[in-house]
């Protein structure tokens, strides 16, 4: 189990906390052999959730935040098991939003209802909502400098190359199988060259995608279906 | 005020449509500010989003910076309420009765048919980006020598982010 979630971690996350992970597995080696630890009873006072969140919030660099999340709460904190927070993860990425705050939502409702989704995922955005302000309001009086723009630029370029690698890593087993890579492939061109607009894209591509693995009766045997058919 | 409420509105149709995450709407945010409402340029937009990547926290925090050129710190509180308050709720609600559906086969339908698709829209947010980014051979080197360090080596991103940064301005001057 304890390996199953650090894979999964590591692949939806990308290489983001990659030194984490591998820092994970040796906590995780320590920890417990097989066994996840234990969730807490407890229960955990807002500002403590609060004050979790905001270091969270402050220190996880470079985009992905889910390997953090994983190392704070179920191994830290131990106020998740991780059956638990990959329910939640799986729940976060089929639904519309960042992991990060889908997480801090997530986990915060689960601890301390209402209040708790709401200081956890404040937590998580003040920080780097502070940050990403104070260099807005300097790159609106610099924005036009040339040294500015050359560094920006280049931040950007490296920025595609981890969302593409991040993509990438995430998409590994949808780019190796045929349905799967049709449909990548599909949505790309419709969006990304045929700039069709998103909500009609979604409102299409996403019924065809999610009929396409609809529930089916015999779904271990199609071959035998078949044949009876004939 | 008129904008407020227009970057309120644009950030939370972008929220709701956000499956995939930040990457997954950069296609149509771009075409949203830059094309439609022309609050922006191409560079800016590319600009604004790089430095989103320099702040801790989720990477799509820069939509405050966008509401704040257009409408000052309204603006801003607006593009952060708009983008992250109705997907929040959505995850509030959904969360709530997710393991009431933990046992049924179109929870799985769902999730199996959504992964594609939203690994189709990071990838063309990843296009429109390097689009809007990738102006010269210099900026088209970074891109790739990121990438293929990232694939190949477990290194932190947020090194290679100020490397690349770092690297363009020592190249380019």
């Amino acid at each position: 189990m304890t390996n199953e979630v650090l894979r999964r971690c590591e692949a939806h996350e990308g290489p983001s906390g990659a030194e984490h992970t591998r820092a994970e597995k040796e906590v995780a080696a320590a920890v417990a052999v097989e066994a996840p630890p234990a969730p807490a009873l407890e229960p955990v006072t807002l500002w403590r959730l609060f004050l979790v969140f905001l270091t969270l919030g402050a220190t996880s660099f470079g985009g992905g935040v889910v390997a953090y999340l994983r190392q704070a709460l179920v191994v830290r904190q131990r106020w998740l098991d991780d059956e638990t927070f990959l329910s939640g993860l799986e729940l976060s990425q089929t639904l519309p939003g960042l992991n990060a705050t889908n997480m801090s939502i997530y986990v915060g409702e689960r601890l301390r209802g209402v209040p708790g989704a709401l200081v956890a995922v404040l937590g998580m955005i003040l920080p780097g909502a502070v940050i990403v302000m104070v260099l807005g309001m300097l790159y609106a009086g610099h924005g036009r400098l040339s040294d500015v723009s050359l560094l920006l630029g280049g931040v950007g370029a490296a920025a595609v190359g981890l969302t593409l690698a991040t993509t990438l890593q995430i998409g590994r087993k949808q780019l190796a199988k045929p349905l799967d890579l049709s449909l990548v492939l599909l949505t790309f061109v419709v969006i990304g060259v045929f700039r069709v607009s998103l909500p009609i894209a979604l409102l299409t591509i996403g019924p065809l995608s999610i009929w396409l693995y609809r529930p089916r009766k015999t779904a271990p045997a199609p071959a035998a279906a078949r044949k009876a058919a004939r | 005020m008129k904008d407020t409420l227009a970057l309120l509105g644009v950030f939370a149709a972008l929220s709701v449509m956000a499956v995939g995450g930040g990457t997954a709407v950069l296609p149509e945010m771009k075409s949203l500010t830059v094309n439609q409402y022309h609050w922006l340029s191409d560079d800016q937009f590319g600009q604004i989003y790089s430095l989103g990547q320099l702040a801790p926290g989720p990477n799509m925090l820069m939509v405050s910076v966008i509401g704040y050129r257009v409408a000052g710190y309204p603006g801003a509180l607006a593009a952060l309420i708009g983008f992250f308050l109705p997907a929040g709720l959505i995850m509030f609600f959904c969360g709530r009765i997710w393991d009431r559906f933990a046992d049924s086969p179109w929870k799985v339908a769902v999730q199996r048919g959504l992964a594609p698709l939203t690994i189709g829209l990071m990838l063309a947010g990843t296009w429109v980006l390097a689009k809007t980014v990738i102006l010269g051979p210099m900026t088209a080197l970074i891109a790739v020598v990121v990438t293929a360090i990232l694939l190949l080596r477990h290194v932190n991103p947020a090194l290679l982010i100020f490397g690349g940064g770092i690297a363009s301005w020592l190249l380019g001057r």
